[in-house]
Parts: structure tokens; sequence; C-alpha cells
């Protein structure tokens, strides 16, 4: 077996000078495919069924919190309370930015610009440490609280609300009987199993942007093939989408439950 | 290297065409979803009763919508990921329902 790329190289010259343009293609065109068109086209297809799958396993967990919720109302409501709007408020802000730096990164590759490629995709990863961080803050919270389900779990703020006096001046909740405020647990659960969730999908993310990073500086993506930047780009805008529901979910919609 | 296929007969339709979206369209979408962010906690702050969750959703799926249009280029996309947004979106409300026909439909209670 001859050396193939060999001979494509040769041909490609061969018809560069012939002028027979048809057979000229970017070094990134797999052979399998029959032009760049098709193969951004199939890959974008693969990432597309891939946050497909994303969607059931996310839609399970919702699912499951719908059910529960409306279940152990009061419970789930109580549980809500701990959680501060502020936080959570702030950190959407963070994570819509980043999907707003991400796709201006998208842009930029498609566009050649590599600084700006370069430093919308630092930006992208400043905000993604930044929403972890203040994800950190609001998990120490939890852990304090013995809030984490576990053989540690107090069921102290919504046994006894007035003994937790930070959230107890802002929602005034009634003491919850022990057998339904056991179920906070149930909530708790489903917080840590959500947020955790996206929050991994948010370190693998990081992780493949630092990586995007060192290749755009050597110059990759900005010279024609997108794709990589452009796919990562719809996991990123993916993972933002979860948050945004996750924040109506788990914060918003019992501020005034029972 | 190749004979003219059927898939390159039919790639140069402008719904096939690769479609840059600039940064006009993408700052119009981020204050969008700031606005909506911003209305969506000063929603939750006003006793709806039983409209507050739904506020919230519509709000937060407003919100997913712009995303999955114009930051996601789904807008400007093929069909065919259309159909498999489509898809997701169908299949997703799908399974919820009649998992929720299920839990409602059942004789809680009565054991």
């Amino acid at each position: 077996m001859p050396d193939s790329s060999a001979i494509d190289h040769g041909a490609e010259q061969a018809a560069a000078h012939t002028g027979q343009a048809h057979d000229e293609h970017p070094a990134y065109l797999r052979h399998h495919f029959n032009s760049t068109e098709q193969q951004a086209d199939t890959t974008n297809f693969a990432m597309w069924l891939f946050l497909v799958t994303e969607v059931m396993f996310f839609g399970g967990l919702f699912t499951a919190y719908l059910i529960y919720r409306n279940w152990y109302y009061p419970a789930f409501v109580a549980g809500s309370h701990q959680l501060n709007v502020i936080w959570g408020t702030l950190n959407t802000l963070v994570l819509i930015c980043s999907s707003f730096t991400m796709a201006m990164g998208v842009w930029c590759a498609e566009t050649g610009r590599r600084r700006g490629l370069v430093l919308c995709l630092i930006l992208t990863l400043t905000l993604g440490l930044g929403f972890l961080g203040i994800k950190t803050i609001e998990y120490s919270e939890k852990i304090e609280k013995h809030h984490v389900p576990g053989f540690h779990y107090s069921l102290q703020s919504f046994t006894n609300p007035e003994s937790d006096p930070e959230i107890f001046k802002e929602y005034h909740d009634k003491p919850l009987a022990t057998d339904m405020a056991v179920h906070t647990e149930v909530y708790f659960s489903l917080y840590f199993a959500m947020t955790g969730m996206h929050a991994l999908h948010m370190i693998i993310g990081i992780g493949i942007l630092t990586f995007m990073i060192f290749r755009a500086r050597a110059g990759a993506y900005t010279t024609g093939h997108v794709t990589f930047v452009e796919n990562f780009g719809l996991y990123w805008h993916f993972v933002d989408i979860i948050w945004i529901y996750l924040f109506a979910l788990l914060y918003l919609i019992s501020r005034h439950g029972t | 290297m190749s004979e003219p296929t059927e898939y390159e007969e039919h790639e140069h339709h402008e719904d096939d065409a690769h479609h840059i979206v600039g940064p006009p369209v993408y700052v119009v979408i981020l204050i969008a979803l700031l606005i909506g962010t911003a209305l969506t906690v000063w929603a939750s702050f006003i006793d709806l009763g039983f409209w507050n969750p739904i506020i919230a959703l519509a709000i937060a799926t407003t919100k997913a919508t712009l995303v999955v249009l114009f930051f996601m280029h789904v807008w400007y996309s093929t069909k065919l990921t259309k159909l498999t947004v489509g898809a997701a979106v169908f299949m997703f409300l799908t399974l919820i329902s009649m998992t929720l026909a299920d839990y409602i439909s059942r004789a809680w209670g009565s054991w």
C-alpha cells in the first residue's frame, strides 16, 4: 500500500497546476466526506444527538423533582427557602455572560480572529470558574448547616425555624412536623444531584476550554476548521440552559409557598 | 478526488450554507437574557399564588428558546438540526406527561 497522503499531496499540486480546483481540499477534510460542508453538517448533527441524550438525562432529574415537590410540598418549600436568591441570580448572570463570550468566540473563529478567539475563550473560562466559586460558597453553607443528606443531616432549621434567624426573618416559616421535615432531605438530595451534575458538566467544559485556549493560541480553529469550537459552544450553551431551569425550579418558584 | 455525488449536487442551497451569526445578534440576545433574568427574579418576590411557578417557567423557557435559536444557531441551521431539536423537546414532553399521567391516576391514600 503506497503512502496515500503523499499521492494526494502530489495530486493536489498537479491539480493546482492544471487548474482543476475541485481536487483541492483542506487538510482537515476527512476522506470519507465529500466536502467540508458535509463534514461540518455531519459533526453538527452528531453533537445535537449527544445533546438529545443530555436532555433525557437531565429530564429524568427534572421529572423526579417535579413529582417529589408535588408530593412533599411543604418540605420542598422549606428546603428552597434555605437557598440564597442573590447568589443564584449572580450565578445566572455569570453563566449568561459566559454563554455570550462563548458565542463571540465562535464568531471570532469563523471570521479568523485568533486573538479575539483566545480572549473570548479565556473570558468564558474565567466566568465558568466564577460560577463554580459561587457554587462552592453555597455548598459550604449547606455543609455548615448540616443540610447535606446523610448521617449528619439536621432537621433543626425545619422543625424549629426560629433557630435559623437569617432565614426566619426573611420567610417566617412555620415549624414542620418531624414526619414532613425529614423529607427536606429529599429536596436537598435532588438539589445536590441536579446542581452537582450541572457543576460536573461545567468542570468538564472548563477542562475542554483550557485545552482549546492552548490550541487557539497556536493558531487552531481560525483557519476555516471551526467545528470543534462550534460544537463546544453548543455544549456550553446547553449547560447554560440547564442552569436557567435549575435557577427557576430550585430558587424561585417556592418563595411564597405555604 | 471523487465524482460529484448526490450530496454535493444538493449542497448549494441557501439552507445548507454556513451562516455566520455576528456580534449584533449576540448582544441583543445577551440583553434579552439579562432582562429575562431581572424579570423572573422580580416576579419571584411578588406573591402570585400558583402563578409564580408558571411565570418562572415561562420566562425560563423563553430564555432557553433564545439561547437555542441564536446562541446555538438553530434559527439558521439545516432542517435536520431543527428536526433533531424538535424531537428532543417532543420526546421530553412525552416522557414527562406519561410519567405525570401515571402519577395523578393512582389511587393515592387507599393503601
